[in-house]
């Protein structure tokens, strides 16, 4: 045995050369490791991850049926006629400047845009009591939106068709909402109205309801005009405060005043105080200049001149104030009567067009005997009773796969297929890989 | 009844609400000292040239198909993404080259920093965000929308200087682990700057606290005229620090893109792999906010920055305007001499604070009461501060505004210090 004096000097020694070695590894690792390094890859978001791994297939029959934005019969997205004229004139504008707007955003546009939803005649638009902001298109409306209810409907709780957009629950609840779901889609793809009006009567009084406009988002499938009354009665029961999303006015039917008829049932002849938010990404194709509005009717014109103040202070610490060039653009078409007329026409044209291949894509499935997607359907007449830019199949995720890594066909999981992805170079396509996804699964 | 009844009136926006009062004014004389937004000498906000050529080329491709008008992504226009990291950081930034920054588009300086806030409130809770005192408004509301805590750190002498001893202090004694806010280059509302040295010694005591440093740049080539000695701060704590920071964009001032809300947040990391995923809750941040930012202003920088004739074009425009701001700030201390226009306060020595500050504002010194003077006789508008935009002033208006600012001293006496 050692010495214990030596023992002790060799122990020390070694404990010197382990702590010598350690630390700087520590301290350099310090220096290596970023503060944020635990911060986790966040989940890929399921309806932008279809464009993504389209955009990556090299197969030349690839189709994208994943992202909701129009596609000509080429399969080309377009920039509106009335949009490009609109541009020249603001391209050619030396009067026009790149000031500040103000908080609320371009006078000209927030005139013009209640107009369009609500109807120039519309008692709360002639009252002035409807509070608009300029918006980043419907995403921005609804948050704005919802950081006001938050703030004024403290403890409400949002409820939220099922199924809905997405980002719908993922909103609210970043104002700090809680969100529920209402009953929606029967298993046939058509509305569960029985299920929804349950749902809502069951809902807390004051409760916050989300309702789709026009061309339901995902599923396409909307109330008829009575079904909405039935809606209307068990709003006003419920003292709800109610959300208008309104993403296809014009889009849908291509008829802007038969699109807007709920809304301006529920605004104008009901009078009842609502936000409606307005997007005009699809209507206008103005999908990347962030263009909407969030108006809230209120009863009288001193309500909605404060209501709109406290709308401003939700903007400010978001962004100061909005931007530009896409509320010149539909101010610039509103304000012109020949490029409004061009819109109208140009909006009659995408929606025929989204019509004419639903009517094609069920007619190719019925040639090829394409058998329906689950015991319960009688046919494929859901895809033509559905309206707007989806079409709610009743595929499943399987069937999904299938489409995709067998046909290089992509759209969501849940069975959704974004019409303008269809055109007659491809519906033919589309049914044979339908036909051959419902065989294998 | 509605059902919004007790829904309050909100208070007027200090700084948005002189522009107000000032557009009600029906008199020919007045001047407009509140909006910081450029003015020619005549006066008037001024598009620049290489933006209208941008926007020209921008609308021959709309109508000729060969571009349109699709959904951005989430993190924004990647021709604009590529290159506002280097306008900032310098086109050889090693941090560019390996990727150890995370970068996505912003509706300008205000949207930037609500992203960085609300990054800050998921992954650094609780800390407390030391802003400068004084500092640009809607700083603290932003911090305090993400449900963060704000302090402040002093910032300004009584006679209008850096009070570095000061700065220094508050920033030592705040706790480890805290975010400070800090002005690039000309500082809002002051235009007072730290000097390199005095950066560098600001950079110890960040380094010493291990805070987190952002860098609201909301003035890079307008404040001197030169891009790059602008972004002094930036660079000395990104590069020769080795630090990890958030810095802010704004292109509103240097591109005179005010209304088109185009910026950018760059978060610079030690790793590339903490970059990505950063980046991607970053995407989630703005994903429930506006899905996806703006396509046009992103365009117009994207192309004159990538366009080497209307690059030079942009910089020559970039001194132009910061060459008048600068002659400005010396004809008003002229003018102001050639009176013999009193100092705000007898610890002023001279009017020189305003020559020695720099960029948009001036802070001269002078308070709510002699502001009102201003405002009710002679129809001149600023925030009650004493802030003035040199922007506001010009050939035309500069000795009257002089003898304005010498009769608000005579008739309300000096500033209280």
């Amino acid at each position: 045995t050692m010495p214990t004096d030596q023992a002790t000097r060799m122990a020390r020694t070694y404990l010197v050369f382990a702590v010598a070695l350690f630390l700087p590894c520590v301290a350099a690792s310090t220096l290596l490791t970023s503060r944020w390094s635990a911060v986790p890859q966040a989940p890929p978001d399921p309806i932008l991850g279809v464009a993504t791994a389209y955009n990556a297939d090299p197969s030349p029959e690839k189709v994208n049926l994943g992202i909701g934005a129009y596609r000509n019969a080429d399969g080309k997205p377009i920039v509106l006629r009335c949009v490009r004229e609109a541009e020249k004139k603001i391209a050619t504008d030396e009067t026009a400047m790149k000031e500040y707007l103000p908080i609320q955003g371009l006078e000209a546009f927030r005139q013009v845009t209640s107009q369009v939803i609500f109807g120039a005649d519309a008692p709360g638009v002639k009252e002035g009591r409807i509070a608009v902001v300029q918006s980043l298109s419907g995403t921005g409306a609804l948050r704005i939106a919802g950081e006001f209810i938050a703030r004024y409907n403290v403890g409400t709780t949002v409820y939220i068709s099922d199924p809905s957009w997405g980002n719908h629950h993922t909103i609210f609840q970043r104002c700090g909402l809680q969100t529920k779901k209402y009953r929606y889609l029967s298993p046939t793809m058509g509305l569960d109205i029985d299920g929804m009006l349950a749902d809502l009567k069951a809902a807390p009084e004051g409760s916050t309801f989300v309702l789709h406009t026009v061309a339901h988002n995902p599923t396409g499938v909307d109330p008829t005009k009575e079904q909405w009354k039935q809606i209307a009665e068990v709003c006003k029961e419920r003292n709800a405060v109610l959300v208008f999303d309104t993403a296809y006015q014009g889009y849908a039917s291509g008829d802007l005043e038969g699109d807007a008829w709920a809304l301006r049932y529920f605004a104008n002849e009901l009078n009842m105080e609502l936000f409606v938010t307005q997007s005009y990404s699809k209507n206008f194709g103005l999908y990347g200049e962030r263009i909407g509005a969030l108006n809230v009717q209120c009863k009288d014109k001193t309500t909605a001149d404060r209501v709109l103040s406290q709308l401003k202070t939700v903007v400010r610490p978001m962004y100061s104030n909005p931007q530009l060039h896409g509320a010149r653009l539909v101010s610039g078409v509103l304000a012109d009567p020949s490029l409004k007329t061009l819109w109208n026409q140009e909006l009659k044209e995408m929606a025929d067009r989204i019509n004419t291949m639903r009517t094609a894509l069920v007619k190719a499935l019925e040639e090829i005997q394409c058998p329906v997607p689950g015991e319960q359907f009688k046919d494929w007449h859901h895809i033509t009773r559905q309206i707007g830019m989806f079409a709610y199949t009743g595929l499943n995720e399987q069937h999904c796969n299938v489409l995709t890594d067998k046909y290089h066909i992509y759209c969501t999981k849940n069975g959704r297929f974004s019409m303008a992805g269809v055109n007659p170079g491809n519906v033919k396509y589309i049914a044979e890989a339908v036909k051959d996804a419902i065989a294998s699964v | 009844m509605s059902r919004w009844s007790h829904v309050e009136q909100a208070p007027a926006d200090p700084i948005l609400g002189v522009s107000v009062a000032f557009n009600a004014d029906t008199s020919d004389k007045k001047i407009n000292l509140g909006i910081g937004a450029y003015r020619d000498e005549t006066g008037k906000p001024w598009v620049l040239t290489c933006v209208k050529a941008a926007e020209k080329k921008i609308c021959d491709d709309l109508s000729a198909g060969a571009i349109n008008m699709e959904y951005l992504p989430v993190q924004g226009y990647q021709p604009f993404l590529d290159t506002t990291s280097s306008v900032i950081l310098g086109k050889d930034s090693p941090i560019i080259k390996d990727k150890k920054i995370a970068v996505v588009q912003t509706l300008s300086g205000t949207g930037a920093l609500r992203v960085a806030a609300e990054f800050i409130s998921m992954y650094n809770p609780g800390v407390t965000v030391y802003c400068s005192d004084p500092t640009w408004g809607n700083h603290h509301a932003i911090f305090k929308k993400a449900g963060l805590v704000t302090k402040t750190y002093r910032y300004l002498t009584k006679t209008m200087g850096l009070d570095i001893d000061g700065m220094l202090a508050d920033l030592e004694a705040a706790p480890e682990g805290s975010v400070f806010v800090l002005h690039t280059v000309a500082h809002n509302p002051s235009g007072v700057d730290p000097s390199e040295e005095q950066w560098k010694k600001i950079a110890d005591v960040v380094e010493k606290k291990k805070a987190i440093p952002i860098f609201d740049t909301a003035y890079q080539g307008y404040a001197s005229g030169d891009l790059d000695k602008d972004a002094f701060s930036v660079r000395y704590f990104a590069h020769e620090r080795g630090m990890e920071l958030m810095v802010t964009q704004s292109y509103s001032k240097n591109f005179g893109l005010y209304g088109e809300r185009i910026g950018a947040l760059n978060i610079v990391v030690k790793d590339a792999d903490s970059a990505v995923k950063i980046r991607s809750q970053l995407n989630g941040i703005t994903r429930p906010m506006i899905s996806n930012p703006p396509l046009h202003g992103a365009r117009l920088v994207a192309t004159v920055i990538s366009n080497p004739d209307l690059y030079a074009q942009w910089d020559s425009e970039l001194k132009i305007m910061a060459n008048r701001i600068t002659s400005m700030r010396t004809a008003l201390v002229d003018a102001l001499k050639k009176i013999d226009c009193p100092t705000p306060n007898p610890q002023f020595t001279s009017w020189d604070h305003i020559t020695s500050q720099i960029g948009m504002f001036a802070y001269t010194g002078l308070q709510a009461k002699h502001v009102e003077v201003l405002q009710e006789k002679y129809h001149i508008y600023c925030t009650k501060n004493g802030r003035f935009s040199m922007a506001g002033v010009n050939p035309n208006c500069v000795d009257y505004l002089a003898e304005a600012m010498k009769d608000a001293l005579a008739t309300k006496g000096p500033s209280d210090l």
